[in-house]
């Protein structure tokens, strides 16, 4: 590999940024993702708070029609860059449309969900741009007199805050962990301008190739209202969670140890390295209550724990604790949902 | 063909649950916490090793800190890579995302010729998983991020990645040279071998570059070269909890707690 020195081009700085809110609206399938609502409504609330116009960038095949949602969830004007060759989520075409677009309009700030697309994307446009990026951010303000936006991230496994700035390079770049914040209150009869950005890609120049991909029925835990989740400490026995989970409505999650045995799928383990869920009630069944765990079931209106050992830590952050067998306790909690929804039905 | 040659990223972390944050002064106390490999690099050495067991080359870990990185270095070095290089300079201090992948970026350029940089999901003490999308900016190289299993077609010169994806997976293909991210926990990292151990704490297994030796631009490096500040340190609390216990038999606690969850369901 033979590339030569980067040239050391200044992005644009706090001299001469224009004081608008950019949010990168990811979408798939036709609808915008759910962090995008979640972000967007952090965002309005921080647009209204220093009145600054919020916008949209909305990328994709015809992803137009989205554009209303955006505008519902507090979007005041919707930036669009439709083209074929963006149909497939490649962070080379994508950085470079969404590069074009911010390098034009200069917004103060930018944020995107801190999802798999959206880490990649804005990784490279923060380098492209030379600026800071929080990356996975748990919390946002914005300052009205001096324009800083203060990110707040977790470290060190979630045992230390700290508070990231951006003084001086701009856009301020963060992306923010889906779950955290409450999807955006949708008013329709709030209206966005759309703007259409004109898409100059030249296909050559696009290196990702998508060999083959496989979406199918996709659970979504950071949207159940409901989460049970298993720990190593009920062995494996999920078909109890799944039987327990439906009778509440709601979804199974687990703690890393079942998902590395093998008895469920990765993408329902809730915590760090995980899912963070926002339910109304998170039930913890046969964990200990690790910090990397916790963490992902912190927004929980009510959390509820079963484990054998008193002194687990998990009973220290629930709000229902129960010392017993979780093998004996799910089994009572499933006769009762039963014999109630049979009474409702009788 | 040229000899395959993998880079991997490798960054020392200490151990999460022995760092704590001084009450007083809000600043990280990383004093008596012992260090580690950051885990998730782990996972991306197994990746690049597994790569040289099937086409041969070589394996090169890079990695940006200060000198005490040095031992779990060799030891991961001794799970069959081939030289370390660490990069170290005082000027180095304080760097974020921008500064840390353009100090991997001028290493990377000075190394020889390679076709793969392999880089951990994310670092434990630091920023999250940006390192690998911010240094393949820096290159110009096409990036695949978060994959759990990797192929090359050495003729193609081109590398394939499978790739996680809500609800299902996609597999992507990039020309070579490319830069990738491996998921963390995707592999069973295997262990340093015994036998090269005395080999690879030989002196001449470790080269240290400076900021000068890679013609860093002063002002690209460090804390200077960091639009990133930390504005206030602390630690986190836990949101405080009913905490009430339920008592009786198992049925009697599944009534109370169903009774207490009736307004939420
Ligand atoms: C960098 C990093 C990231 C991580 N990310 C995550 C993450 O995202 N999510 C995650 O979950 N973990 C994560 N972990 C792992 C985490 O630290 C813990 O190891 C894990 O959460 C423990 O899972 P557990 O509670 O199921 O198992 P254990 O800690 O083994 O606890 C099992 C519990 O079950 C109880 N028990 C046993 N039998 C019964 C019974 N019959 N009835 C009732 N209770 C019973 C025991 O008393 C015990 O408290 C991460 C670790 C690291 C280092
Ligand atoms: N100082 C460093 N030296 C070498 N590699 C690093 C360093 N910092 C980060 N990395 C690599 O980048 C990955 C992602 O780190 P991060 O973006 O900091 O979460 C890590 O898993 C490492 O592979």
């Amino acid at each position: 590999m033979t590339a030569s020195a980067p040239a050391l081009a200044p992005g644009y700085s706090i001299e001469n940024e224009n004081r608008t809110l950019w949010v990168y609206l990811e979408q798939r399938a036709g609808e915008l993702e759910p962090v995008s609502l979640e972000i967007l409504g952090k965002a309005r609330e921080l647009a209204d708070q220093v009145g600054w116009p919020l916008v949209g960038l909305l990328c994709g095949s015809d992803v137009a029609h989205m554009a209303p949602q955006a505008g519902a969830a507090g979007a005041d004007r919707v930036v669009v860059a439709d083209d074929p060759l963006l149909r497939h989520f490649t962070v080379d075409a994508y950085a470079k449309v969404a590069y074009q677009a911010i390098a034009e309009a200069r917004p103060s700030v930018f944020l995107a969900g801190a999802t798999p697309n959206g880490r990649d994307l804005a990784g490279r446009l923060a380098v492209r741009l030379r600026t800071g990026l929080n990356a996975d951010c748990t919390a946002l303000s914005l300052d009205p007199a001096t324009g800083l936006l203060t990110s707040e991230v977790t470290g060190f496994g979630g045992g230390v805050l700290a508070l990231l700035e951006i003084p001086r390079c701009r856009p301020q770049m963060a992306t923010v962990r889906p779950g955290v914040f409450p999807p955006a209150v949708l008013d329709k009869q709030r209206k966005a301008d759309e703007i259409r950005l004109a898409v100059d890609l030249d296909p050559v120049t696009l290196w990702t190739r998508v060999v083959e991909r496989q979406v199918g029925a996709q659970v979504d835990l950071t949207q159940a209202p409901i989460l049970v989740c298993g720990g190593r400490g009920i062995d494996g026995d999920f078909a109890s969670l799944r039987a327990l989970a439906e009778l509440f409505g709601g979804e199974v999650g687990a703690t890393r140890p079942p998902v590395d045995q093998g008895f469920i799928e990765r993408e329902r383990q809730v915590g760090q390295t995980g899912v963070v869920c926002r339910p109304r009630v998170a039930l913890a069944l046969g964990i200990s209550g690790a910090f990397h765990f916790v963490v992902g079931i912190e927004h929980a209106e009510i959390v509820v724990a079963v484990n054998n050992d008193p002194d687990a830590p998990i009973f220290d952050v629930a709000d229902y604790g129960i010392v017993g067998d979780a093998a004996k306790v799910i089994p009572e909690l499933v006769r009762l949902l039963r014999a109630e929804r049979e009474a409702v039905h009788a | 063909m040229p000899e395959l040659h993998t880079i991997v990223c490798v960054k020392v972390v200490p151990k999460p649950e022995e760092v704590r944050v001084d009450p007083e002064t809000w600043r990280l106390v990383r004093e008596g916490a012992r260090s580690e490999v950051n885990p998730p690099d782990m996972n991306a050495m197994e990746i690049a090793l597994r790569l040289k067991d099937r086409h041969g080359g070589r394996v090169t870990i890079l990695s940006m800190g200060p000198a005490f990185f040095e031992p779990d270095l060799r030891t991961s070095l001794a799970m069959g890579a081939d030289h370390i290089c660490l990069l170290s300079d005082a000027a180095f201090a304080g760097a974020d995302t921008l500064a840390t992948t353009y100090t991997l970026a001028q290493a990377a350029r000075k190394l020889e010729r390679f076709d793969l940089v392999i880089c951990g999901e994310e670092s434990s003490d630091g920023a999250t998983g940006q390192v690998p999308s911010g240094l393949a900016e820096w290159l110009d190289l096409p990036q695949l991020t978060l994959v759990t299993e990797v192929t090359l077609d050495r003729d193609g010169a081109t590398v394939r990645g499978r790739r996680g994806i809500p609800g299902g997976f996609e597999i992507l293909e990039v020309p070579m040279p490319a830069v990738l991210s491996v998921r963390t926990a995707c592999n069973e990292p295997r262990f340093m071998d015994y036998r090269i151990k005395p080999w690879s704490e030989e002196p001449a297994r470790l080269t240290t570059w400076t900021a000068a030796d890679m013609g860093c631009e002063p002002a690209f490096i460090g804390q200077k070269g960091s639009p990133t500040i930390v504005a206030g340190l602390r630690q986190a609390e836990s949101r405080a909890r009913r905490r009430e216990r339920l008592e009786g038999s198992p049925k009697q606690a599944a009534e109370l707690l169903l009774e207490r969850l009736k307004p939420y369901l």
